[in-house]
């Protein structure tokens, strides 16, 4: 045996091939979906980011997809803020869900800029768990805002668009879209990995 | 050393100064008739110009121009006085606006919390300093003898009888407190200073001199007790400031709105207290005061808080016409309880506490922008959902947690009617009747279908007839 090599050395320049890459560590904020979990490279929504939901239309799962998440947050005793919602959200329904009634605020906003403006602010504080909204007409601008603010406060950011705006590019960590039928999500865009080719399935 | 002095020189004119925006401008304080007007108070600026105290005002204009005249009051002068006592009393429970252009604080009580006596001594300095204040702070045995010796000294701190009878001894008589008749009276006597007083026999003074004379000796070596009325904060907060020209936008308004809640902030941080709810009041030439109330749903006494959301409240009001005088008052002062913070909090350092998000939101958005959701129980889908602003969290009966059926996630603020073609049923019907006790009469089926497009969604009809109206999604 000649000399010792430190093995660092070797493995350093990265010529060796060490086969399959260590798996990443499972995800502090699961998505409660299972089927979801398996295929997102973080095992859950990505951490500290923009996560962006593409539906059709309103009313189509995104709730349903959403509220396992919320639930484990309020009960954990973070504040989940929703930034100007389409509906009212329902209390008999949310709470069945398992969230936290005490946890959840609703901001009231005018137009669409104060509502993008409450949202940046409440990401940006650090004192909410999740914070919804929906933007309708924001920009490419608009979303690198948020995703940016939800970085530095470490918030989960969660925007719901129209199917349409899947065409444009986004900033976002994450992009699902929801179909209605056949009933599943799609992931169009992860970062951290690529995206899985195959749709999950979801009930309902 | 129980008693310190601040003696306040120039309370009349630090307090005009402090609200001007540019205080090395020459500028003098008129008093006096209005036939014989006098200069009462120079700046230092002004005092450059030739400017002295006492001169005639016809004097100062023919020896310079270009120097601000304001005119002087005393009761301005004496509110300045209490609104530094309400500053001093966060210092010390025993305060006294007993002496004029001066502040007594009892010290003894407070030299535990707030440090020796330098370091107590540098912090009352530095807030004077910050406040706009110029001062001379004296700590003696007495009060009397640290009000004299604030006289002639700055920054002296005595301890013990000793110390004190050698500084008092050395002062000069025409200083030591007499009224002037006594210390001429004095003075042609002969006599210089103090200790050539106290040499005087005491039969002979007490009987040339007035009583209060012979008092006053006593109670400077602390051999008579004099007692001191102790000033109390009171319990409600005003603050006018006139801004000595018009203010066209809000803009011009933030440096006074920014001195008023400074000053707010003093005088909360004295009386322990926050502030929940305030008023701005604008004055004009002429019609009614504009009136912008800041409310918050929590006490504050952070004074960069309490800024921006009162500017954030100013900022929208449309001013109808200039603004002459701004106005600050606060009648509601809750006790202040910071808010709990983990001391390991997984949250970055930067972050801010959700109570002044959530003024941030609503200064801009509006007074019931924010919200929390509640459940209410009762039957009727537009009742059971309540949105109320700041209502605490109530006991919850059990019988709220079991809906009789399926229930969407997302309510529709109004029922629309439902469009398009024939929906696909998926459950129902469910009748909801109730209400017929306070006139939201109810008498509806509900049914849970799907829609063409996939969407879930909670429809009813109303008993009495008529066509399938949305009333939520299942989202």
């Amino acid at each position: 045996m000649g000399a010792v090599v430190a093995i660092d050395a070797l493995l350093q320049p990265q010529r060796v091939w060490r086969g399959r890459p260590a798996a990443p560590p499972a995800g502090t904020q699961p998505t409660g979906h299972a089927g979801l979990d398996a295929v997102l490279p973080s095992g859950g929504w990505p951490e500290a980011a923009l996560s962006e939901l593409l539906i059709p239309v309103d009313g189509i799962g995104e709730l349903q997809l959403l509220w396992p998440t919320l639930a484990r947050l309020s009960r954990a005793g973070e504040r989940i803020v929703l930034v100007a919602p389409p509906y009212l959200p329902f209390a008999p329904a949310w709470r069945q869900a398992g969230v936290d009634l005490g946890r959840l605020q609703v901001v009231r906003a005018g137009t669409s800029r104060d509502a993008l403006w409450a949202t940046e602010q409440c990401l940006r504080s650090g004192s909410c768990g999740a914070v919804l909204c929906w933007p309708l007409d924001a920009d490419d601008r608009a979303l690198r805002r948020l995703q940016v603010a939800a970085a530095s406060g470490r918030t989960l950011a969660f925007a719901t668009r129209p199917l349409a705006a899947a065409m444009h590019p986004s900033p976002a960590a994450l992009r699902i879209a929801i179909d209605a039928a056949p009933a599943q999500w799609r992931v169009l865009k992860c970062r951290g990995g690529a995206a899985p080719a195959q749709p999950v399935p979801r009930a309902g | 050393m129980r008693w310190a002095c601040i003696l306040l020189p120039h309370l009349a004119l630090d307090g005009v100064l402090r609200r001007c925006a540019d205080p090395d401008a020459p500028r003098v304080l008129v008093g006096g008739s209005a036939q014989r007007r006098m200069l009462h108070a120079v700046n230092p600026a002004a005092r450059a110009l030739g400017l002295r105290r006492g001169m005639a005002l016809t004097a100062a204009q023919a020896l310079a121009r270009g120097f601000a005249t304001e005119a002087y009051r005393p009761e301005e002068e004496a509110r300045w006085q209490r609104f530094l006592a309400a500053w001093a009393y966060g210092y010390s429970s025993q305060v006294s606006l007993q002496f004029p252009h001066a502040l007594m604080l009892e010290i003894q009580g407070s030299l535990g919390l707030f440090g020796p006596w330098p370091r107590f001594e540098a912090r009352l300095r530095e807030e004077l300093a910050a406040l706009g204040f110029r001062h001379r702070i004296v700590a003696a045995p007495n009060p009397v003898a640290a009000r004299v010796l604030a006289n002639q000294h700055d920054g002296l701190a005595i301890e013990g009888d000793a110390p004190m009878r050698r500084a008092l001894g050395q002062l000069p008589i025409q200083r030591a407190g007499f009224v002037p008749d006594v210390a001429t009276a004095f003075a042609r006597m002969g006599l210089r200073t103090l200790r050539q007083v106290w040499a005087l026999p005491r039969d002979g003074l007490a009987r040339r001199f007035p009583a209060e004379v012979l008092r006053h000796l006593d109670a400077l070596l602390g051999e008579r007790e004099l007692a001191l009325e102790s000033y109390r904060p009171p319990d409600r907060f005003d603050l006018r400031i006139e801004l000595g020209h018009e203010a066209e936008s809000s803009q011009a308004l933030l440096f006074p709105l920014k001195r008023l809640i400074a000053d707010l902030a003093a005088f909360l941080a004295g009386r322990d207290g926050g502030v929940q709810r305030f008023d701005l009041l604008l004055e004009h030439e002429r019609g009614a005061r504009a009136r912008v109330p800041v409310g918050l749903l929590t006490p504050e006494r952070d004074a960069a808080l309490l800024f921006e959301l009162a500017r954030g409240r100013l900022e929208q009001v449309q001013l109808t016409a200039p603004v002459r005088a701004i106005a600050l008052g606060a009648a509601e002062l809750p006790p202040f309880a910071p808010v709990h913070r983990e001391l390991f909090d997984p949250r970055p350092q930067q972050a801010t506490p959700w109570e002044q998000l959530r003024e941030r939101l609503r200064a801009r958005l509006g007074e019931d922008a924010v919200h929390g959701v509640q459940q209410h129980a009762d039957h009727r889908p537009e009742c059971a959902s309540l949105s109320p602003p700041d209502v605490p969290a109530r006991r919850e009966h059990s019988s709220t947690g079991v809906a009789p059926g399926p229930r969407p996630g997302w309510l529709l603020a109004k029922p629309i009617p439902l469009r398009g073609s024939a929906p696909h049923l998926l459950a129902g019907p469910e009748r909801i009747e109730s209400g017929w006790w306070d006139g939201g009469d109810v008498r509806r089926d509900y049914y849970v279908v799907q829609l063409a497009s996939g969407q879930g969604a909670w429809v009813f009809r109303p008993v009495s007839g008529g066509g399938f109206m949305l009333h939520g999604w299942f989202a």
